[in-house]
């Protein structure tokens, strides 16, 4: 195969991938940050206690969580037919990712929003505001950073997912590389549309950390980021005194 | 101002219940700083979350500003409107200041006017007047994190009054800063307490907080307010735990040919020098041992323990001219053991 004929062709995946993963990941965003945050709020001692929504509410994500994506697509045909109106093609694939990625999301945020210090919802409700100032003043800006690197893992999750996508005629990058690389032996290719995914990752993966890095820092948190990595200071600056390493990390920070 | 009565509060956990509350009956005067001392788990906490409803109580009262709160919270879990209309007029700080790491400085004390719905440069007008009366006009943009212990707490202090409240709730608001640095922050409590009128009520473990800024005190064990009173009342009261605590002295009875006595100052008869004339009535030399004296409102308020020669019954006499000027006069027995709230209080 010629870089000519292999372009329209990885053209069109990057498209397809592109379209999935950015319309999922915003479903899954739009509905499991509402979810997630609904999880930490109904568990016992939250500011809308409910043990057994929490508890119904939780199965249900852990149930879907478990489900093999391939299974969840295929269970959720007659669901897709009745909002997309077929089964095939891109679109029709957005329907099983967004919902595979819904629980997943909503797993990360319970855990980024209970990561906030209670103390700031005993604050705000001392002022006089009620659970959705707290949600949206607190919980919310407060968990920002973790919200946005687990919006970032969620859309690598779901460009993995969105290779077996190719199984509903969806396309994209990991469709390429089954159908070209694995089934004809298209070695070439199906390298180049690994490279490709790498690639892609990793941009994200990055502007994801950049992003939750400069919020934290805007914010100021004390000591590191989230993704943050310090260059280890060497053995000997160590040994010499912890004043001027720690000089050194700050300039880095 | 705040009154509570028979306030009680059970937490049940796992089928165990713990009693947080028993029966706690408070009473703040309008205008005055009022300090809940105690150990930790004696109740403080709760008792000051029980004031603004932050914990619902079991049984008993809260009555701040001739408004029932327990009146307003109904039965449901969550703070109807009422309830959270009077909480904003009660500000709250925090041992851990509790402030928006994402907001800046001005951001975090106009929190509470946009909960109260009030406009964008009305807020900011409010903020900057009130962080230039916490001395932090400068550090408007800056955010938290940038700021010491100290300077988070003015802003906590700013942010808490901003609502314009009348009352103000400090749980142990400077438990987490420095000698100094809780200097300044009493001294900004005491400030503001004269200003604006604000009644404070203010929790705490450290003695040297009530010392420094009350006008009343309350000692808490076990869930029950043990004794409480003004400073002064409370050095009247004989073996209170609290004055010996607030004012204690030291010093050991060295010998069976001593007598040693300590004196209680308060009200009029400490404006006279009696231990000097005593001294001179009797012809006696005085040792003094220890001796813990304020002078408040031109009045000399303390104790002091002094050391006279001779057994108990050759010192009737000079004990009964102390008692006769208003004194009040405690022998100590040898060996005595002072309680540790004592111990705790002298450090």
């Amino acid at each position: 195969m010629t870089w000519s004929e292999m372009r329209p062709l990885l053209e069109q995946a990057c498209g397809d991938t592109l379209y999935m993963v950015g319309w999922s990941t915003l479903i899954a965003v739009v509905g499991g940050l509402p979810l997630g945050i609904l999880l930490v709020l109904t568990d016992r001692g939250g500011l809308l206690q409910n043990v057994l929504a929490n508890k119904v509410v939780g199965q249900v994500v852990n149930v879907a969580r478990s489900m093999p994506f391939i299974i969840l697509m295929v269970a959720l045909m007659g669901f897709t037919r009745a909002v997309i109106g077929t089964t095939i093609g891109r679109e029709a694939a957005i329907v099983p990712l967004a919902i595979g990625a819904i629980p997943f999301f909503a797993r990360l945020v319970e855990t980024a929003v209970r990561e906030v210090d209670h103390g700031l919802v005993e604050a705000v409700q001392a002022m006089g505001g009620n659970t959705w100032t707290v949600v949206r003043r607190v919980l919310v800006p407060e968990s920002l950073p973790s919200l946005i690197s687990s919006a970032t893992t969620t859309v690598v999750a779901l460009i993995g997912y969105s290779a077996m996508a190719g199984t509903v005629g969806a396309g994209g990058l990991g469709d390429i590389a089954i159908r070209y690389g694995y089934q004809r032996f298209e070695t070439g290719l199906m390298w180049i549309t690994v490279a490709i995914l790498a690639v892609v990752i990793s941009v994200i993966q990055f502007a994801g950390d950049l992003a939750a890095r400069r919020l934290h820092r805007r914010g100021g948190g004390s000591g590191a980021g989230p993704a943050l990595r310090l260059p280890k200071a060497r053995p000997e600056e160590t040994a010499a005194t912890e004043e001027p390493a720690a000089a050194n990390v700050g300039k880095v920070v | 101002m705040i009154t509570t009565s028979g306030l009680t509060k059970v937490y049940r956990s796992r089928g165990r219940e713990v009693t947080a509350l028993d029966g706690v009956d408070l009473h703040v005067r309008e205008g005055e700083v009022y300090g809940v001392i105690g150990r930790s788990g004696a109740g403080k906490s709760s008792l000051i979350r029980c004031v603004n409803l932050l914990e619902r109580p079991t049984a008993g009262t809260v009555t701040v500003a001739g408004q029932d709160l327990t009146a307003l919270a109904g039965h449901g879990p969550r703070a109807g409107r009422e309830l959270r209309r009077a909480r904003s007029r009660i500000g709250m700080v925090f041992q851990h200041f509790n402030l928006l790491s994402t907001r800046t400085v001005q951001d975090n004390v106009e929190l509470p006017l946009e909960i109260l719905g009030t406009s964008g440069g009305e807020r900011s007008r409010k903020a900057l007047e009130l962080l230039d009366l916490v001395g932090l006009s400068d550090k408007a943009k800056a955010y938290p994190a940038q700021l010491s212990g100290g300077q988070k707490q003015r802003v906590g202090i700013a942010r808490a009054l901003a609502g314009d409240p009348k009352v103000l709730l400090c749980d142990e608001a400077t438990s987490a800063l420095d000698p100094e640095t809780t200097r300044s922050i009493l001294q900004l409590l005491r400030d503001l307490n004269r200003q604006l009128g604000l009644t404070v009520l203010l929790i705490t473990h450290e003695m040297d907080v009530v010392k420094s800024i009350c006008d009343s005190a309350a000692l808490m064990e076990n869930g029950r307010i043990v004794e409480s009173g003004t400073v002064s009342e409370l050095l009247a009261t004989p073996g209170s735990e609290l004055a010996a605590a607030l004012f204690p002295v030291g010093g050991d009875v060295s010998g069976d040919d001593r007598t040693v006595i300590d004196v209680t100052f308060h009200g009029d008869a400490a404006a006279r020098p009696v231990i000097s004339q005593l001294s001179r009535t009797y012809n006696i030399d005085i040792s003094i041992l220890g001796a813990a004296m304020d002078t408040v409102g031109g009045r000399q308020v303390g104790r002091m323990r002094i050391e006279l020669p001779g057994g108990y019954e050759e010192n009737v006499v000079p004990v009964g001219f102390l008692r006769e000027q208003g004194l009040q006069i405690d022998v100590v027995e040898r060996a005595d053991h002072e309680s540790v709230l004592v111990k705790d209080g002298a450090k």
